[in-house]
């Protein structure tokens, strides 16, 4: 009868029983996991990314490799940590930010460290800065986009702060992100928070509404589908990042003079990353050298081309690509990370009924 | 039986149950008073609602479109048809994520249908009907279909022979044969929609949310366990209960089929009513699937100095840069095939024998049982994938930083399929025969092994086509446990969109083209296998 099968049947079996065998070692001797004291684990969120070659100075220089681990964006990923933090995943968590903190430290997530190169940072990042159970790695900051071509054939000057996009002018052009699902929706509406208060920011999205602000789920949608500027649709206005234009031309193989895309600078809200050595690290030797490394000069130059975010450290200059086509944010609205924390979900609750 | 038993307890009830008991225990008591509380919470009911009958009526929906495809597949021969029953399977593999912004183009502002009709869907249920129709399609295909070409049609033949009228005949022949298989093949449609989440978080926009974006949110984003575990059970009770209900039926109508080989059912359409059938049925899943698949290949394609290979050589020369954000899409696909094939091989061994099991075994624990295999696929990704990493973290079970996590919780979705789909096949084999081979002192092994896999090879090979192919398209539970080294295709194409630029969506769009003729050819491959078997019963 059929061989094929019969074949394949065998196969099957031997297969599984291999695989029960198998699981824990890996495809490669390094994944084997487990307290190896010459490999340091680095936990974080998908969006992390380093250059290879920097990764292999670190070991060259000091002897560890370093193994990453990543689970779903950064709000998961720091869930996951709190969830394991019993069991940690790794030595070092990367991608904690400003919106975030207070519930990893509130779960008592790291131990204090004090990393080499802190004095480089401006004291504006240091959120923690009594404690050191974080150390601020880049910052960035959510800002409206605009469509340059858009507002050059309305012969309309693009908006610039937050009351500008309440302006009949600016009506139905804007798309931003659910705050209660979208770290950008989130940011544009702690910003709007913290330019008009506790209380303020209900009446200012109210106007945003009647303006005819459009919403959507995640910022993909909202980028590439809504968007004139940088995908295929027919918004000019966009909540995304003050990074986002020089994001747009990096691969593009003639550069533009002037990127597509402009940031109006009165929107914007800060973020800043950060990481800590996990509490119950196996290897917190590997763990510190590791932090060291973030902010390292080294670490910190390759920061903005892989995560278009700004790096911490003042002395590293930024390369090309976002002197020339990005902004400097001189006055971003920020909120304490405490006040984030006690307010983001009645905040978010009473959103989502006002503007959904 | 021990072997389905062990899995399903080690890899889903014990995470499932310890990271539900995480969120109803606090400070070492139970909280079970949190229950009624949350499901008595009017935005809950509303969520609730929606969800039920929009599954419903997606169900309802898909079964309409997609019976008369069904019919048209097992009892037609034409040419193209195994490319064509290839590709109307690989939206099920894709990630939703990329079919949204496909459907988004179809359907939104400023998308083909705004362009020639002005009508624009986006945003309204009637996009996620739509969508659902879309994804589900093949379910019914293959599973209504696969068991239709291998019934006999001259047992209907005979009935009108006897008198009976054309629709006597099929109501009272082919109709109860195929109901088990109708039965499955909806239940599996509704458990799809029901527990639906980037579909409806894409095209509904943030206004619409099943259970499942519920529970998502409030154990990702807000790590309100408790709520997540309560939702986590009330999602629990009405998968069970639907399952329940589907064994009921199931069971009353059961019987012993002669199957016969599809390859002598099907023939060419005679007359103009079986052709105009024929025209109908490639005409909407022209419309309703091709084009879409159409459209993101049509976007892959159309780059900033128009019609070209851009985004494609920029796959490459990203994998160049040196970053290890970014792989060569080649070794993402590498990647994709081998955590699928390990996969597969899992699932097929692990859901074999429990379909084995279920079949030779009967009683209330044995149906019990076969209600559980089917639990992973109403469960949330964010369930199962927050419950493996608080429960496999210590030895001798510390899987944190394996490899072996994502085949295995791809194998947990591919299971129920190779369940499902070989269980009304196993279950119509003329117990008769085998206890022929048993009286003439075969052991039950080899009983198994010269009667049932040889009368059931094609209901393993559709069986492993759709783990494999569910195993290529998983996003929910992989990117949770993927190794950042090692992505798999649907975990790139999500990093690609993650990043500004129309270079990146570009990219994103012609990684999605790669992965979708990758999941084509894969099923072309086994249709080829699967017809070379044929002849051979």
């Amino acid at each position: 009868m059929n061989s094929h099968l019969r074949r394949a049947i065998g196969t099957a079996l031997a297969g599984s029983l291999g695989l029960m065998a198998l699981a824990g070692c890996g495809e490669d001797s390094q994944s084997s996991g487990g307290a190896d004291s010459k490999t340091v684990t680095l936990v974080s969120h998908d969006s992390f990314a380093v250059s290879k070659s920097v990764l292999k100075e670190f070991t060259d220089k000091t002897g560890y490799t370093v193994r990453t681990q990543t689970g779903g964006d950064a709000g998961s990923a720091v869930n996951q940590a709190i969830l394991s933090k019993d069991h940690p995943q790794g030595d070092v968590f990367f991608g904690v930010d400003n919106t975030l903190l207070s519930r990893a430290l509130d779960h008592g997530l790291f131990t204090p460290y004090r990393a080499k190169g802190l004095d480089k940072v401006p004291a504006a990042l240091q959120l923690d800065a009594d404690r050191h159970r974080v150390t601020p790695v880049d910052y960035g900051d959510i800002c409206v986009n605009y469509d340059r071509k858009y507002f050059a054939d309305k012969r309309l000057a693009p908006p610039r702060t937050f009351a500008d996009l309440t302006k009949p002018a600016y009506k139905n052009l804007l798309v931003t992100e659910n705050a209660a699902t979208s770290s950008p929706g989130l940011g544009f509406l702690l910003g709007t928070a913290a330019r008009y208060g506790d209380d303020g920011w209900k009446g200012y999205w109210k106007k945003l509404r009647a303006n005819g602000v459009e919403v959507v789920d995640g910022w993909e949608q909202a980028y590439f589908d809504r968007f004139s500027g940088g995908g295929k649709g027919d918004k000019p206005l966009v909540v995304s990042y003050a990074s986002s234009p020089p994001a747009g031309v990096a691969d593009a193989k003639t550069k533009p003079a002037k990127a597509p895309t402009g940031v109006a600078t009165g929107t914007c809200f800060r973020q800043v990353e950060f990481a800590g050595l996990l509490n119950g690290a196996s290897n917190p030797k590997g763990g510190k050298a590791l932090l060291d490394f973030l902010l390292s000069k080294r670490f910190q130059a390759d920061v903005p081309l892989n995560m278009y975010v700004n790096p911490a450290r003042e002395d590293v200059k930024l390369p090309e690509l976002f002197t020339r086509y990005g902004v400097e944010i001189a006055d971003p609205a920020i909120l304490s990370p405490q006040k984030i924390a006690k307010n983001r979900e009645p905040w978010v609750k009473a959103w989502s009924s006002l503007v959904l | 039986m021990a072997v389905p038993l062990a899995f399903f307890g080690i890899f889903f009830a014990y995470p499932v149950a310890a990271i539900v008991a995480r969120g109803l225990r606090a400070d070492g008591r139970w909280r079970i008073g949190r229950i009624p509380e949350v499901v008595g919470d009017p935005a809950v009911v509303d969520i609730l609602w929606f969800t039920g009958w929009q599954a419903a009526v997606s169900t309802a929906l898909t079964l309409l479109i997609a019976l008369p495809g069904a019919y048209a597949f097992a009892r037609f021969a034409f040419p193209g048809k195994g490319l064509l029953r290839a590709v109307v399977t690989v939206p099920f593999v894709l990630p939703t994520v990329v079919v949204g912004s496909a459907f988004l183009a179809l359907l939104g502002r400023g998308g083909l249908l705004d362009e020639l009709w002005g009508v624009r869907l986006d945003t309204s249920v009637w996009a996620i009907l739509l969508a659902h129709v879309f994804f589900n399609y093949a379910v019914v295909v293959r599973t209504v279909g696969g068991l239709w070409a291998q019934l006999d049609p001259r047992q209907e033949e005979a009935a009108r022979m006897l008198g009976a009228s054309r629709l006597g005949a099929w109501r009272r022949v082919t109709l109860p044969a195929l109901a088990p298989a109708v039965a499955a093949a909806a239940l599996m449609v509704f458990l799809f929609t029901f527990t639906s989440f980037g579909v409806v978080q894409i095209l509904g926009g943030p206004r619409y949310a099943t259970l499942e974006v519920a529970i998502y949110r409030e154990t990702a984003q807000l790590l309100d366990l408790p709520t997540a575990a309560v939702l986590t059970l009330v999602q629990f009770a009405a998968v069970g209960g639907v399952l329940a209900l589907h064994a009921w039926t199931v069971r009353r109508r059961e019987s012993a089929l002669r199957l016969v080989d599809p390859a002598r059912t099907a023939r060419r359409p005679q007359g103009p009513a079986q052709w105009a059938l024929l025209g109908s049925v490639l005409s909407v899943a022209a419309l309703l699937i091709v084009t879409p698949l159409a459209v993101l290949v049509e976007r892959s394609l159309h780059g900033p100095d128009g019609y070209g290979f851009t985004y494609y050589r920029a796959l490459q020369s990203a994998a160049d840069s040196g970053g290890t954000f970014f792989v060569a899409p080649l070794e993402a696909v590498g990647n994709s095939l081998r955590y699928a094939a390990v996969s597969t091989v899992i699932a097929l061994v692990v859901g074999g024998l429990a379909a084995a099991a279920l079949t030779r075994r009967a009683g209330r624990l044995v149906r019990g049982f076969d209600a559980l295999l089917m639990l992973p696929l109403g469960t949330s990704a964010v369930t199962v994938g927050f419950g493996f990493l608080i429960a496999l973290d210590e030895p001798p079970l510390d899987l944190r930083a394996s490899w072996i996590l994502v085949p295995l919780a791809q194998a947990l979705v591919g299971v129920p399929f190779v369940v499902r789909t070989m269980l009304p096949v196993l279950r119509a084999v003329d117990h008769r025969l085998r206890e022929a081979a048993a009286v003439l002192g075969a052991s039950p092994l080899r009983v198994w092994r010269e009667v049932d896999l040889p009368l059931v090879g094609r209901a393993l090979a559709v069986a492993a086509g759709f783990a494999f192919a569910v195993s290529l398209g998983e996003f929910g539970a992989t990117v949770f446990i993927a190794r950042p080294d090692h992505p798999t295709l649907p975990v790139a194409v999500a990093r690609f969109l993650g990043r500004a630029g129309e270079l990146s969506y570009g990219q994103a769009m012609a990684l999605s083209t790669i992965l979708m003729l990758v999941c084509a050819a894969s099923l072309v491959a086994l249709e080829r296998i699967r017809t070379d078997r044929s002849g051979e019963f």
